[in-house]
C-alpha cells in the first residue's frame, strides 16, 4: 500500500473502519442470546411468591422455608429481642442500611425498619449469609441472633451483621400480611 | 518444532503422505529426536506424569458421563448408581476422584519445579505464562466437577465459590444470578457446571498442546540453568527421556494406586455422601485440599471483597512472576540467598492449606494473616530484591561442563571404568 501518498484518510480507510464496525456489532448481537441464555429462564422467574400461615409459630420459634431455592428465615421474636435489638444504635451497626426491599431504599437499619406495618414481633428475612452464601444458625453467636458456621459472621436479633466478614444485614425480601395470620412472601 | 529431525520418507506410501502432511517427521522432530538437556533430573519428569493424567482424567470421565444424570433430583443416586451397579463403576469413579487430587499434586511439583529453577525466566516467560493459564482452567475444571455428585460438600462449594463473584462492586448479584441461572444454586447450576466440566479439559489438551510448543522453541531449561550451547549438551528425547518418565510414570502410579485402592476417600470429605441440602450448611466447610492455600488467604482478609481479590491476586501474581525476579541466574542451585527464601515459601504454602482446613478463629486467622503478608512478601519484595542484593556463585560454562564436573572425582583421568 502507498501509505506516503494519501496520507489523509481515504475512501478504502473508512471503508475497513466501516466493514469491521459492522462486523464488530453483528458479532455482539449475536452474541447476546448466548450470554442471556444463562439468566434465570421464565419457569424459574415464575415460581416467585409463596403464602404461609404464621399462626402455628410461637413465641420464640422459627421456621425455615424455601422460596426462589433459598431458605427463608420467619421468626416469632420474643420481647426480649426485640428490646435488645431495639436498644442499637443505628450508628454502631456495620451496616446502618435497612436491607428491607418493603421500606424506601436506603432507610436506616432501625429494628422497626427491618419488618413491615411494625409488626415487630415477626420477623421474615432471607437465610443466606450475605458474606458467601451459607446459611446461618439461629440463636446462637454473640449476639444472640444468627451466626454463620462457615466464615464466622454474627447477625444480632434483628438480622443485622455485627461482627465478621459479611458486609450487610440479612436481606428482607419483598412480604405482606394478607390477614392477621397469613403473610404472602414475594 | 521441526528442523531436528533427519527424516527421510522411505517407501512410497511414507513419500506419499510426507508430501501431502508431514506429520511424522514431526513426530519425529518434536516427541523423538527432540534435543533435551542430558542433565535433567527427576524433577523434570512431572511434565510427562501430567500428560498422563489428562488423559486418565479424559477416559474415565467419558465413561462416568455414560452412567451419570446431570439433575438435581437424580444426580445423587445415579452416582451411588456408578458406585454399586455399574460394572467397575466404583473403580472408574475412584481413579477419576483420585485422579484429580493426583493430577494436582504432581502440577504443584511441577510448578515449585519451575520457580526453583527458574525455568520462567526468558526466553520461557509465554511457556511459564500458559502454564499459569493451565493451572487456572484446570481449578475450575476440578471445582465444577467436585459439583457433579450433588453431595452437601458439592452443594455448599458451589455456593461459596460462586459467591465470591457476588463481592464484585454494583454487577455482583447480576453476574451470580447470571452464573446460577437462577436466584440460588440448583438444577440450572448443575447442568452448566456439567457441560463445562466435559468442555474444559479439551481445553485443557489444547492448552497443553500451546505449552509444548511454546518450550519447543527455546527448549528445555535444566537444573544448571545455563543455555544449551552445542550438541555436546543435549541427548535425544527417545529414549533417553521416553525412558526416564516412564519410569517416573510407573513410580508415580504406584502412589496413585496406594491411593485408589487403599485410601480412596482419604482425600474426600463423608459429608459428601450426603444429598445435598440447600436449607441447611454444614458446620464445618472445607474445599479439596488442593484449593486450601488459597481458601486462607480469602478468609486471612476481614473484608469480603478485599479477601476475593487477595485470593484471586495470590494465582494472578504469578503471571507476571517472570518480571518480579530480577536476577539474571535461572537455577536456584547458583543462588545462595534464594535457596533459602525458596524452601520457606514452599513452606509458607503448606502452611496456609493446613490453616485453610482449620476453622476461622483465633490464632488460625492470625497466622494466615501473617502468612497471606509473606506470601505476597515473597512475589512483591523478596524476589525483586533479591536478585539486586544477591552474589550468585560461579555458573559452569556449559552443561556439558558441569556434568563432568561432578564426574571427575569418582573417574580420575586415565583410570579403567569399573563394570557396573
Amino acid at each position: 500500500m502507498s501509505t506516503a501518498e494519501h496520507a489523509d484518510p481515504n475512501r478504502r480507510d473508512f471503508l475497513y473502519i466501516a466493514t469491521g464496525a459492522a462486523g464488530a456489532v453483528g458479532a455482539a448481537l449475536v452474541a447476546w442470546p448466548f450470554i442471556d441464555q444463562m439468566n434465570p429462564d421464565a419457569s424459574v422467574r415464575a415460581l416467585a411468591s409463596i403464602e404461609l400461615d404464621i399462626a402455628p409459630i410461637a413465641e420464640g420459634q422459627s421456621i425455615t422455608i424455601k422460596w426462589r431455592g433459598n431458605p427463608v428465615f420467619v421468626r416469632h421474636r420474643t420481647q426480649k429481642e426485640i428490646d435488645e435489638a431495639k436498644a442499637v444504635p443505628v450508628t454502631d451497626l456495620p451496616d446502618p442500611v435497612a436491607r428491607n426491599a418493603n421500606v424506601k431504599e436506603g432507610d436506616p437499619a432501625t429494628d422497626v425498619n427491618r419488618v413491615v406495618d411494625g409488626k415487630e414481633k415477626l420477623l421474615v428475612m432471607m437465610g443466606v449469609c450475605t458474606h458467601l452464601g451459607c446459611v446461618p444458625l439461629g440463636q446462637q453467636g454473640d449476639y444472640g441472633g444468627w451466626f454463620c458456621p462457615c466464615h464466622g459472621s454474627h447477625y444480632d436479633t434483628a438480622g443485622r451483621i455485627r461482627k465478621g466478614p459479611a458486609p450487610q444485614n440479612l436481606p428482607v425480601p419483598i412480604y405482606a400480611y394478607i390477614s392477621d395470620t397469613k403473610i404472602r412472601i414475594g | 518444532m521441526g528442523g531436528h529431525s533427519t527424516y527421510q520418507p522411505k517407501s512410497a506410501a511414507e513419500k506419499w503422505l510426507h508430501e501431502r502432511l508431514p506429520i511424522v517427521e514431526l513426530v519425529k522432530s518434536s516427541a523423538l529426536d527432540f534435543p533435551t538437556p542430558k542433565n535433567l533430573n527427576y524433577w523434570w519428569t512431572f511434565g510427562g506424569i501430567l500428560a498422563l493424567m489428562l488423559v486418565v482424567q479424559i477416559i474415565t470421565g467419558i465413561v462416568l458421563v455414560m452412567h451419570y444424570t446431570p439433575h438435581v433430583d437424580m444426580a445423587f443416586n445415579s452416582v451411588e448408581h456408578i458406585m454399586r451397579d455399574v460394572n467397575y463403576g466404583w473403580l472408574i469413579r475412584y481413579m477419576h476422584a483420585n485422579g484429580a487430587s493426583m493430577f494436582f499434586i504432581a502440577v504443584y511439583i511441577h510448578i515449585f519445579r519451575g520457580m526453583y529453577y527458574g525455568s520462567y525466566k526468558a526466553p520461557r516467560e509465554v511457556l511459564w505464562i500458559i502454564g499459569v493459564l493451565i493451572y487456572l482452567v484446570m481449578m475450575a475444571t476440578a471445582f465444577m466437577g467436585y459439583v457433579l455428585p450433588w453431595g452437601q460438600m458439592s452443594f455448599w462449594g458451589a455456593k461459596v465459590i460462586t459467591n465470591l463473584f457476588s463481592a464484585i462492586p454494583f454487577f455482583g448479584e447480576p453476574i451470580t444470578t447470571w452464573l446460577w441461572g437462577g436466584y440460588a444454586v440448583d438444577n440450572p447450576t448443575l447442568n452448566r457446571f456439567f457441560s463445562l466440566h466435559y468442555l474444559l479439559p479439551f481445553v485443557l489438551a489444547g492448552l497443553v498442546g500451546l505449552h509444548i510448543w511454546a518450550l519447543h522453541v527455546p527448549g528445555n531449561n535444566n537444573p544448571t540453568g545455563v543455555s544449551v550451547k552445542s550438541g555436546q549438551d543435549t541427548v535425544p528425547f527417545h529414549p533417553y527421556y521416553t525412558m526416564k518418565d516412564s519410569f517416573a510414570i510407573v513410580v508415580f502410579l504406584i502412589l496413585f494406586g496406594v491411593f485408589l485402592f487403599f485410601a480412596p476417600n482419604y482425600l474426600g470429605h463423608a459429608i459428601n455422601y450426603e444429598p445435598a441440602n440447600p436449607l441447611s450448611t454444614p458446620a464445618h466447610i472445607v474445599p479439596e485440599w488442593y484449593y486450601l492455600p488459597f481458601y486462607a488467604i480469602l478468609r486471612a482478609i476481614p473484608d469480603k471483597l478485599g479477601g476475593v481479590i487477595a485470593m484471586f491476586g495470590s494465582i494472578a501474581i504469578l503471571f507476571v512472576l517472570p518480571w518480579l525476579d530480577t536476577s539474571k541466574v535461572r537455577s536456584g542451585n547458583y543462588r545462595p540467598l534464594f535457596k533459602g527464601f525458596f524452601w520457606i515459601f514452599v513452606a509458607v504454602c503448606i502452611g496456609l492449606g493446613y490453616l485453610g482446613s482449620k476453622p476461622p478463629e483465633g490464632w488460625y486467622v492470625i497466622f494466615s494473616q501473617i502468612l497471606t503478608f509473606y506470601y505476597f512478601a515473597h512475589f512483591l519484595v523478596i524476589l525483586p530484591l533479591l536478585g539486586l542484593l544477591e552474589t550468585p556463585k560461579p555458573l559452569p560454562s556449559s552443561i556439558s561442563d558441569d556434568v563432568l564436573a561432578k564426574k571427575k572425582p569418582a573417574l580420575p583421568q586415565g583410570q579403567a571404568v569399573p563394570a557396573e
